[in-house]
């Protein structure tokens, strides 16, 4: 059993979405939190002090540990985003704004 | 039962004036203690920034008060190191038009013979000083002298440094006075204190408390709101503000004043600050004013355009109707000194306020002319 | 001055109502059928909120009601509202103010652009902005794997996954059971459930459950479920460390005491790949808070709104109705926003709603205070344990905020610390702080915004002086 034979799910196709340029599949529907878990990647971002690994965790946009810089946008909330195909996800570091620093 | 302890000093109000004068009056060799209703830093001082500032005073008593403390805090600073987060970073402050730019000049040329540093900043030239500052803003004058500490950090330093004991959690609610009418103690909620010297540090409560000496004190909360980005990177190097700020800080109107000041902080965030209205203690958010100090600060430094708003907060200065604090023994009671009402600057004037009041408790006089800060000034107006 | 810089001209709607949840959906639907217009505004895309969360429908789900109780319910409404011309559904508003004047102003947020904002005017405002859940750390909370019950319940709901293929559920309260039902009906194998309280057992509870019939059929099937499944509830424990460099791997459970202290020698670890964890749910209340609305505090310590029997805050023109109210499920949330929806119309409340209230609201209060956390949960807090997430502040930061300068409550502690400070504004570690500082509990958390807010589009419209 998985969750997709649970409720009988019959998606469209797959997406491609990248994460740190490596493809990941995402089914249309998934934001990009669920596409990276389906593909066993739990961690997209590193804290700014610590530097330790960072992923989902609330689920419903309420923890903001679930950032990533998409498409270039640091701080992107993947829980809430939709997957859309060709969206580059990478791992963020610190605050993302590194490149702002002067 | 009433527990009842007797100090030297009992200052009302932890936040960092209060806790200024418990750490100067405390190295003075006084036995202090300090009660406030809330915990540390709960009031004003919680709800500042915590800009040192001698780039935004006019020649006079406030801007001497304020060179002052600039020195006292650099002192303090090597005491505390990086726990309070102070900065020696100096200000920017930018002209947004040609006329204004002459005004920021003439203004500057005041204080230089006042004894402030400044330094005129050609329009070509601020880019160096600030990367991301906004094209074609006509020129600006840099104050090496201005700083920054967090408030809360440093009240909270300054008071256990002073190893002053604390009463917190416990409102004081009268002033008890001897047979000539001297303070002898104050009485809390939960107990009395006994001493011969009082310290109304309550700031925007300050009137409140000299109504219980049965003193006037005409202290008004004047309030603002404050900005709170998203963490990021220096990307504002110093307290970086436009030279209409000046014209708001000395303005007497009620109405909403606002003008962008723009700084980085230690741990991050981007602060910016500083609207001003008298509207009470009304807490109620205002998206007008944060749409101000929004659009000014993104006028200031455009890339500010691309973070995000995590937080905005609002706190009410002690104000008093001429700006000036009032400061020293209150000639109208024995054994009660005023500190409070500083207003939008009493981090800045805190250690200046603390080490003029413990001279004046151990029975220095100071040397520092404190005439115009006499608290019963008020009532001679009438 | 000014207050309000929404558009000119005529007031759009009679009701605004924040959330679309069980409880925000009855409100609307019960407000149109009263001839009222109203917008129905939430943060997410679509309609729901907690409970009713489902997959987007490109996942092509044939049988979504596999994870919902409620399913028809949820279905009808959703038909009906669709039909319905006098409501408009305003989805991906997330609205970060509400202002008060002659009428109330809504400012929302669409999404990161400077064009992406939004106000909406009404001339009433119904608060159904639902709960999000309370975190009490342990050492390791922040290990990748690391997720909230809640959490895993919502990805799954909406996204069809797993945070992996073994996974712990813990914490306290009857959420779990919910989850541990869905999780392991989807594929996961659930080594323990772990509860802090004594509570039920469900064979045990039947008693507490039985004035609330729906509850009990609900609570019966995910007891027959996790039968099945062979998933092991395990009372009066909790998982006080999790193990584990960039990912979980494994928990330490922990027997407690009556006060949620972690027996000495009783740790016993779990491997697994996944945790989720909760300890209950904490209104999100931040919109009304911030005008002043009074509250009142559960009997799990936190901070409900105060509403009167016709679900009025204490601010006029402000109804609240759901969890906003105090926890207490989606039966309940439903059944007052009706009766809100009643109010706000100025007619009469229904009497099935005002039952379905009165029996689920004294549930909710039986329920709070069973899992109410002990008061020395904080005993498995180590000094190193990051109290807040975003910020990265150790608990022993908390604790010298506290012992060494003078730190008694949270919003002191956060000024001195930063916990709290971060992203998340103190959501995820507000309970917590307030504990470590020994402060009081379930008073309402400030947060002017409530939530993040792109500055160009606070800027916007004008920007005076740029040449
Ligand atoms: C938005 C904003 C920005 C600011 N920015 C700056 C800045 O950049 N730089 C700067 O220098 N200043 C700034 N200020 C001003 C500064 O915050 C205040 O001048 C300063 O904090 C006043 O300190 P205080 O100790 O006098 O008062 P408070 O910090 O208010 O302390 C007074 C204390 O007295 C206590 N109290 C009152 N009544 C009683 C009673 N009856 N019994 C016991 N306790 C009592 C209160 O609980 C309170 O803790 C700003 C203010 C605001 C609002
Ligand atoms: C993560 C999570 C998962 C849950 N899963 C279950 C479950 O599986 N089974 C169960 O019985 N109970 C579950 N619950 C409990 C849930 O709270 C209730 O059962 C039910 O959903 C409450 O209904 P409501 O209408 O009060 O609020 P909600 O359903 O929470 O709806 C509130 C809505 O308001 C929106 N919102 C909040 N703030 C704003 C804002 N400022 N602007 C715009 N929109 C806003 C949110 O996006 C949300 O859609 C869960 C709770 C949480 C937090
Ligand atoms: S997982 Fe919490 S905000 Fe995305």
């Amino acid at each position: 059993m998985d969750p997709l034979d649970l409720v009988g799910a019959e998606p469209g196709p797959a997406r491609t979405i990248l994460f740190d340029g490596r493809p990941v599949p995402a089914l249309p529907g998934q934001t990009l939190a669920a596409a990276l878990w389906a593909d066993g990647v739990l961690a997209w971002r590193t804290t700014r002090t610590g530097g330790r690994p960072r992923g989902a965790f609330c689920g419903i946009g309420q923890c903001f540990d679930c950032l990533a810089t998409v498409n270039g946008r640091p701080n992107q909330r993947l829980c809430l985003l939709p997957a859309e195909h060709g969206d580059a996800v990478t791992t963020q570091e610190g605050h993302g704004h590194g490149d702002l620093a002067v | 039962m009433l527990k009842r302890t007797s100090y030297d000093a009992v200052v009302v109000g932890a936040g960092v004036v209060g806790a200024a004068c418990a750490y100067y009056a405390a190295k003075a060799g006084l036995r202090v203690a300090v009660v406030d209703r809330g915990p540390v830093a709960g009031g004003t001082t919680g709800a500042g920034e915590g800009n040192l500032l001698v780039s935004d005073k006019e020649p006079g008593p406030e801007l001497d008060l304020a060179l002052l403390s600039t020195t006292l805090w650099r002192d303090l600073a090597a005491e505390f190191g990086d726990r309070v987060e102070y900065e020696p970073k100096g200000g920017l402050v930018v002209a947004t038009a040609p006329a204004g730019l002459d005004a920021l000049h003439g203004f500057a040329a005041g204080q230089l013979a006042a004894g402030v540093d400044a330094v005129a900043v050609a329009a070509d030239d601020l880019r160096e000083l600030e990367p991301h500052l906004a094209d074609g803003l006509p020129g600006g004058v840099l104050y090496p002298q201005d700083a920054q500490v967090q408030p809360a950090l440093a009240a909270a330093h300054l008071l256990r440094a002073s190893g002053a004991d604390r009463y917190l959690g416990e409102a004081v609610t009268a002033l008890r006075r001897g047979p000539g009418g001297a303070i002898t103690g104050v009485v809390t909620e939960r107990r009395e204190l006994a001493a011969p010297a009082v310290v109304n540090a309550a700031g925007t409560w300050g009137g409140a408390v000299a109504e219980l000496a049965g003193v006037r004190l005409p202290v008004l909360p004047r309030r603002g709101f404050v900005l709170v980005t998203e963490p990021l990177p220096r990307i504002v190097r110093r307290k970086v503000y436009a030279a209409d700020y000046v014209a708001d800080v000395a303005s007497g109107s009620a109405d909403l004043q606002s003008s962008a000041v723009v700084e980085g902080t230690p741990a991050g965030p981007v602060l910016i600050g500083a609207s001003r209205e008298r509207v009470g203690f009304d807490r109620t958010l205002s998206p007008e004013v944060l749409h101000r100090l929004a659009a000014q600060a993104a006028a200031l430094f455009p890339v500010l355009r691309t973070v995000a708003v995590q937080r905005a907060y609002r706190g009410f200065r002690p104000y008093l109707p001429d700006h000036l604090p009032a400061i020293g023994r209150d000639a109208r009671v024995p054994g009660l000194y005023q500190a409070c009402g500083h207003e939008g600057a009493g981090i800045g004037l805190a250690p200046a306020t603390g080490l003029l009041i413990a001279r004046q408790l151990v029975g220095e006089k100071p040397e520092f002319d404190l005439s115009p800060f006499r608290p019963e000034r008020f009532d001679e107006e009438e | 001055m000014a207050t309000s810089r929404s558009e000119a001209g005529p007031i759009r709607y009679d009701l605004a109502v924040i959330g679309a949840g069980p409880a925000g959906l009855a409100a609307a639907d019960a407000a149109a059928a009263l001839g009222l217009r109203v917008a129905l505004l939430d943060a997410g895309a679509r309609l729901g909120g907690q409970y009713y969360r489902h997959p987007a429908p490109e996942l092509g789900a044939a049988r979504p009601e596999k994870l919902h109780h409620g399913w028809r319910t949820f279905d009808r409404l959703r038909e009906r509202l669709a039909a319905a011309p006098l409501v408009d559904h305003l989805p991906e508003h997330h609205v970060w103010a509400a202002e008060r004047g002659e009428h109330w102003t809504l400012h929302a947020t669409r999404g990161p652009e400077r064009a992406d904002r939004a106000t909406v005017t009404a001339r009433g405002l119904l608060l159904a902005t639902g709960a999000y859940e309370r975190q009490l750390p342990f050492p390791g909370w922040t290990l990748p794997g690391v997720v909230t019950a809640g959490g895993a319940q919502a990805m799954l709901k909406s996204g069809l996954v797993l945070p992996g293929r073994r996974i712990v559920v813990a914490g306290s309260g009857p959420l779990l059971l919910a989850v541990a039902s869905s999780l392991a009906a989807a594929g996961a194998r659930v080594p323990a459930i772990v509860e802090a309280t004594g509570y039920l057992g469900y064979g045990r509870g039947l008693p507490v459950l039985a004035g609330n019939p729906a509850k009990l059929a609900e609570g019966a099937e995910h007891a027959a479920r996790l039968l099945r499944h062979g998933v092991r509830l395990r009372r009066r424990a909790a998982v006080v460390e999790a193990h584990g460099t960039d990912r979980i791997t494994a928990v330490t459970v922990a027997r407690l005491d009556a006060r949620w202290k972690p027996v000495p020698g009783s740790g016993r670890r779990i491997a697994c790949d996944a945790l989720a964890i909760g300890h209950g749910l904490v209104p999100q209340i931040d919109l009304a808070v911030e005008l002043g609305a009074a509250t009142v505090t559960t009997a799990d310590g936190t901070a409900a709104l105060r509403v009167d029997a016709q679900q009025r805050t204490s601010v006029p023109g402000l109804w609240a109705a759901g969890e906003t109210c105090g926890v207490g499920g989606a039966d309940l949330a439903l059944a007052e926003g009706v009766l809100a929806a009643h109010s706000v119309a100025g007619k009469p409340a229904p009497a099935r709603e005002l039952t379905v209230r009165r029996r689920r609201r004294g549930f909710a209060a039986l329920m709070a205070a069973a899992h109410a956390p002990g008061p020395d949960w904080t005993g498995w807090v180590t000094d190193d344990t990051d109290v807040c997430r975003c910020e990265e502040v150790p608990a022993r930061a908390v604790r010298e905020a506290v012992t060494e300068l003078g730190a008694a409550d949270a919003r002191t502690v956060k000024l001195l610390t930063r916990a709290g400070m971060g992203w998340c504004q103190g959501r995820m570690c507000g309970p917590a702080v307030a504990c470590l500082s020994g402060g009081p509990l379930g008073g309402p958390d400030s947060r002017p915004l409530s939530c993040p807010v792109p500055l160009a589009q606070l800027a916007e419209p004008d920007e005076p002086f740029v040449q």
